[in-house]
Order: structure tokens, then sequence, then C-alpha cells
């Protein structure tokens, strides 16, 4: 079996499964109690957030620890939206955002919020120009993901960051839980005001992420109670996976320029082996410089992605449709469609995702397999 | 720009002889010391002058820990310039438009001690000048009194260009005064103290009181935050940690209410000068302020200080709390200070202490309190002594975890 999934989750790393078993049954205090128990878990959790805060280059000040990309994202946007409505009731998105984002922008219009959602051009990209057009006087938040998760597809945050300079009652969040351990990361120097990571998708466990927030900037928390994490994030602290998210960061970090010279050499090797497979289109820019090469999105004319997921499946690969979190619906992808693809094709995508550990022959292997399924599938669908 | 050297210059210049060596060679030592992640670095002594040869080193960062270096009273970031005029021009232009405030005069100076040069300092003045002006609009030249002084000095070696200044924490020496003991609360004062008394030349050793159960670990690991903060500046600093429960319990049930914080500031710099004598230390530091709380009236200082025969020295005797909280921040302790952890000075808090204890009459109260010297004795005795190091954690054993 090859785990061709990793923008879906990733396997967590076993040092990391490690951490996180040690300090499950060895520091099982509340980092709120008074007593010795409790002191240990704090120290924890305070260690995590400044060796998170270093490998972003942040004060540990800016990082708040909640469940997970999604949380993170509402609580971005959920958050502006509930502490800034005063100055206005306009949003700024993009057609290519993750539904946790999306959806949640557009749930906002039942509060009075009005959502523009700016278009991308054929390789999934946003104008930077286009982001400061749209910007008006009632504008206070502008949300813009970093990779996209389905293509791959590289936005140019620190271009729309410096156009939205000019406008800094303007706040900018960006989610990006898809280039965390990908692309090198340093929310302070990109000058975002917001930005959302999730560990499931650097090695670590699902059900832990993070928010940075820039220092001085005031947003209302979504989820209240007790106080944990300076009252903006609630809720006695999951030790274990705030620990083993920081060492999956760490690892990830460590690795990442490697890891990315080895995935773009897999890549490259990839699509030669499915160049001439009859059917098969390219959706992911081919230019390296627009996108990750972690995430290869093609689609194949006339068939179900679902039943080619299931056929690779059957040779030992596991590959995805669309995006996992949208995975029951027939739809066609709403990111594939901004990119100007027909609508037959953007119901049709598949994606693989590479990683360091895959090897040339795993490649080989997926690229055979893939030939043989279309080959097969083409015969039965006549 | 990578400046390669850096030149130091050094306080106190009324220092002669022996003393200004000893003493360079302490800041040389203590530089060293701050900066032993980056083994590459060199520091070298030549024509009167001590350089420091970055050899590669990141100039931010090195300059970043030479602001820790007692007795530095600034330093230059040196470009070196090949013997070549248009080298020299452009490596000068480096220099001006890396300062961090850009100036509106300047004037430069040339020195040539490598008499081949083909230019002579009056020419080199004038074309290096001439070339920053011509690339810098709305600079000027004041021979006067400039913003900048570009300095230009032609050697056999090369030629090295800089200009002023960064200031460096200036006093003396880390620990060439003497060593000293701080009584360390946790509060925003005694760290101040301490930095400052360090920065004078002391070595200082904290000493904190603690009454578990009335004060918690969060607070005796505030302390310990505190002590790793102040150890950025030496390297290392040992934190004394007095259990002084049975003291306070005793006093609480004893003692008239209105006595309490005298009685108790008494007995804690008793013992803080026996840790004293223990330790070769020859004064007692503490965060004291005029009229800041009951204790700090000068009534009060009078008497709690008679407990001692040892020199007590009040870094911040006449200083504005808003100015302490400043010192506070820039030095990093503020943050820690402010965390809400009771020290023990709180918990036995009477409702109206006195604010003028009269010192024949404590001193009758304190003698009928008999278990007193044997308490006291006790809690030197027993007090832990932790030597706490710069970026070094307690618990090595949770590395592996992160």
């Amino acid at each position: 079996m090859v785990y061709f999934d990793y923008s879906a989750t990733t396997p967590v790393h076993p040092d990391v499964a490690g951490s996180i078993y040690e300090v499950l049954t060895k520091y099982y205090g509340n980092p709120s109690s008074l007593h010795k128990l409790g002191v240990e878990a704090e120290k924890l959790v305070t260690r995590s957030r400044e060796q998170m805060a270093a490998l972003l280059q942040v004060p540990a000040s800016t990082i708040i620890f909640t469940s997970g990309g999604t949380e993170s994202n509402n609580m971005a946007i959920r958050g502006v939206a509930g502490m800034w409505r005063s100055r206005g009731r306009h949003i700024i998105t993009t057609a290519v955002e993750h539904a946790s984002v999306y959806d949640t922008c557009q749930r906002l219009a039942a509060y009075g919020f009005e959502v523009t959602v700016l278009p991308v051009d054929r390789f999934g990209r946003v104008d930077p120009k286009r982001v400061a057009e749209a910007v008006r006087e009632d504008t206070i938040l502008v949300s813009i993901m970093m990779v996209n998760n389905e293509v791959g597809t590289i936005q140019p945050i620190e271009q729309i960051a410096a156009e939205l300079k000019r406008y800094p009652k303007v706040i900018f969040h960006v989610d990006a839980v898809q280039a965390a351990g990908k692309i090198p990361l340093y929310p302070g120097k990109l000058g975002v005001d917001l930005m959302s990571l999730s560990a499931h998708k650097f090695r670590g466990p699902k059900g832990i992420g993070l928010l940075y927030k820039r220092e001085g900037l005031k947003i209302d928390p979504i989820i209240t109670g007790g106080g944990q994490e300076s009252g903006l994030r609630s809720g006695t602290e999951n030790v274990p996976y705030i620990v083993g998210m920081a060492k999956a960061f760490r690892l990830a970090v460590q690795e990442q320029p490697a890891a990315y010279r080895r995935v773009s050499e897999l890549r490259r090797a990839l699509l030669e082996q499915i160049a001439d497979i009859p059917g098969i289109e390219l959706n992911s820019p081919r230019d390296e410089e627009k996108a990750v090469p972690h995430i290869v999105n093609i689609s194949c004319a006339g068939m179900k992605s679902e039943v080619i997921v299931h056929a690779l499946e059957q040779r030992g690969y596991y590959i995805s449709s669309r995006s996992a979190c949208s995975s029951q619906e027939h739809k066609p992808s709403r990111i594939l469609l901004a990119m100007g693809l027909a609508e037959e094709r953007a119901s049709s995508g598949l994606r693989i995702s590479l990683a360091q550990d895959h090897t040339p022959e795993q490649i080989e292997g997926l690229a055979k397999a893939l030939r043989e399924t279309v080959g097969e599938l083409k015969q039965v669908m006549r | 720009m990578q400046p390669e050297l850096i030149l130091l210059r050094f306080g106190e210049l009324t220092l002669k002889g022996k003393n200004r060596t000893r003493f360079e060679d302490m800041i040389i030592s203590h530089i060293r010391n701050l900066n032993q992640d980056h083994p590459e670095m060199r520091i070298i002594k030549t024509f009167g002058r001590v350089y420091i040869q970055l050899n590669g080193a990141p100039y931010e960062k090195v300059a970043g820990q030479l602001k820790k270096v007692f007795g530095l009273r600034s330093f230059s970031p040196v470009m070196r310039a090949e013997l070549d005029l248009e080298d020299v021009k452009r490596k000068a232009l480096q220099v001006m438009r890396s300062l961090p405030k850009k100036p509106v005069t300047f004037k430069v100076s040339a020195r040539r001690s490598y008499k081949d040069f083909p230019y002579n300092s009056m020419e080199i003045n004038q074309h290096v000048s001439g070339y920053v002006l011509s690339h810098t609009p709305g600079l000027k030249v004041d021979v006067h009194s400039p913003e900048v002084e570009l300095w230009v000095e032609v050697r056999q070696e090369g030629v090295y260009v800089f200009s002023d200044i960064v200031y460096g924490p200036g006093g003396f020496p880390l620990g060439s005064n003497g060593k000293a003991m701080l009584m360390l609360s946790g509060g925003i004062d005694s760290p101040v103290a301490g930095w400052q008394a360090m920065r004078r030349g002391l070595r200082i050793e904290a000493v904190h009181f603690h009454s578990y159960p009335y004060t918690s670990e969060r607070a005796k690991q505030k302390v310990i935050d505190l002590t790793r903060k102040l150890s950025e500046y030496s390297n290392e600093m040992r934190l004394h940690i007095v259990p002084f429960t049975d003291i306070q319990t005793g006093l609480k049930e004893q003692a008239p209410e209105k006595l309490l914080i005298t009685l108790m500031r008494r007995a804690m710099f008793r013992i803080t000068e026996r840790l004293a004598e223990q330790n070769g230390a020859m004064a007692i530091i503490t965060g004291e302020s005029l009229g800041q709380v009951a204790s700090q009236t000068l009534s009060s200082l009078n008497t709690i200080e008679r407990a001692v025969a040892m020199p007590i020295l009040r870094p911040l005797i006449t200083t504005d709390k808003i100015d302490i909280i400043r010192t506070a921040e820039e030095i990093g302790t503020y943050e820690i200070s402010i965390l809400p952890y009771e020290d023990c000075c709180t918990i036995f808090q009477p409702r109206n202490p006195s604010t003028n204890p009269k010192l024949s009459f404590v001193e009758k109260v304190e003698q009928r309190l008999n278990w007193m010297e044997e308490r006291i004795t006790a809690a030197v005795e027993h007090t832990e002594t932790m030597v706490i190091r710069r970026g070094e954690r307690e618990e090595q054993a949770v590395d592996d975890l992160f």
C-alpha cells in the first residue's frame, strides 16, 4: 500500500507519536492547576509555544493554540467580524479558499456582512492589484490562502500584504494550512495580521493547530470560558498534542529545504510518466514557480474520479478526488471551476500528494497503475 | 551590510596602567563568553585598539550580545576596503547607508598610516565626501559639529571605514568590583537593581525567600525565570532559595501586627548577611526605592537596616517607578515580574503596617522572640542553591519531548 494522499492528512511522525505518548501518560496535569503536576503541564505548553514562535520567528505571545485549521480560520474570520463590525461589514476573499474560509465568510451574510469573492486566473492565482481595488471604506478583512489544497497554487501573499499596507485598517488573514512544512513560513516578515496552521498537515496529530495573531491586534474570541490562551481560546489545553505539534513542526522546518528539492524531482518524474496517458490533463500549474511540487491535480476526461480512486486503491495506491473535506459530494470542484475549467473536467479532478519519503519506484508504480486503470475503465465505459 | 570588524571602545578612560589592561581583558572574556555560539570570531588588540574580527559571524547577533557587555561604552561596525580608492568610496557609502538614523550632516576624517597609498588624507577626504554626497540627496558636510563622523583609516593591510556609534551599557566589567547578594523578590524593582549592580561591576548571587505552602511553585518559578533573564548578562548566576515559612508563621503568631513587615525584613536581611559571608560577598543589594511602600519610608529603612552591619546598596533609592519600569522592559524582566504569583511579602500583610517603627521598640520585641536566632540559622542551613545558566533549562529530561 502506498499512501499518496498527504494533502488530506499526513502520517504522524514516529518520534512525535512517542512524545505524545510520554506526555499523555506522564504529564496529565491541568495546566491551570496550582500544584506541581499543573505547573509541569503548563511548562510544556509554554515551551511548545516558544518553540513554535521561534520556528515562525515571531514573539511567543502571538501564538494561540486551537483544535486545528478549521477552528483557526473560524477564529480569525468570526473574531475579526465580531470585534470590528462597527468599522465596516465588507470582507474580501477568493474563489479558491478552503471551505472553512469560504463557507464561514458566506455565513456572515446573515449578520449583515457583504463578501467580495475575487476571481483567479487559470493558474488559480489571485492578482494583488485586484485585491487592492476591491478594498472599500467599509472593508475590515481580507482572507486569502497561501497554498491551495486542491491544486497547490502559491498565492502572492507578500505582494498582497504590500498592497494592503496602504489600508492600515484592513486586517489580512492567511490560511497557511497547506503551506506549513512545504515552504518557508515567517508571518512576521510577510506582513500578515493573522495566520492559520494545522498540525496534521506536517506529520503532527489531527485535532491541533494554531492561529498567529500579530501583536496588538484585537479580535473577539469565539470559544469562551475559563480564559486560557489569554482569553482568546478557552478550554483546557491539549497538552500532549500541543507538544506533538511543536515537535512535528521543528522536524518539518529542519527538513523542509531538502524535502522540497526531493519532492520537486519526484513531481517531474511523475509528470513525465503520465504525460502520454490518453485523457489525462494536468490541472495544477505546470510552472514550478507557481505552485508547490507536493500537490499534483489531474483530470481524466469522461471518467468518474471516485471510480479511479477505488481502482487505484485496488492496485495499492491511495490518492484523493477533490479535497478530502468535500468528498461526499459529486459537484464539480469550486476551485477548478474558478480556474476556468469546463464543468466536466472540474468534476473529474484527482489529487496526488507527494512527500519526501516517496521513492522513484513508487512514482513509477503509481504512473503504471494509473495508465492501466485508465485503459481498463475506457473499455468499460464504452 | 556585513561588516568584517567591530571596533570596541571602553568606558571609564580615567583608568590607567595595569588596571586598564586587566579590565580590558575582563571585558574581552565576557564578550567571548556571550558569543560561544560563534567560535570563528576573534578578538584582536592592535595599535592600542581592540577589534572583533567577525570571520563570518552575523553582525546583528554579535552586536546584540555586545549590548550586554558591561564596561563597553560603545562599538562601531567597520567595513574593510581594498587599497583602492574606488573600493573605499563604495564601502564608505555602504557604511553611511547602513546607519540606523539617516544623518543630515557628516564629515569625513581620513588618516593615513600607510604612506604608500597614492592619496594623502586631504585628498581622501575630498574624494570620499564627494562620492557620498553625490549619492545621498539631502546630506551636507559640516566640519565643525557633524551628526556623523565617517572615519577612513588607511593601513598597510587595507582601509578601514566606520562611523559612530552603537552604545553599549557602559559601567564596569562584570565582576570587576567584587561580589554582592541581591535580594530578589519577583517584583519589578529587584531585578532592575540587580542589573544595575551588575553593570557597575558587581558579580551578584540572588537570594529569594520562599514560604511554601503560603507561596506557590509558580512564584518560585517566576524568580527562577527572572534569575535566568539576568544570567543572560553574565552566563550563569546562583540563586539561593531560603525556606522562610517557619519564621513567617512564628512572627504572625507572636509579633504585634503593625511590625510584621519590619520584623520580617530584618530577619531577611540577617539571613542574607550570613549567606553573603558564606559566599564571599561584601554587600547586599535591594530594589528599595524611597517612599514606595510602608517598609520603604526613611524611618522604616533606618530601623530595618540596623539589623545587619554589612553595607546595603540600593541602586534605585531615588529612581521614579516609571523609570524603573522602563529599564525593566529594556532588560526583559518586566514581562516576567508582572505575572500575578504572590511573593512572600503580601500573604502576611498586616492591614496597617507601621511606616515609622521605632528602633528601640522593635529591638525589644525581637528580643522576646527567643526562637528567632535558631530559626534563622536553620533557614540558612536549609537554603537550596541553584545554578541558573543562560539558555539552559532546569529539566533536561523534558528536552526529548520536543
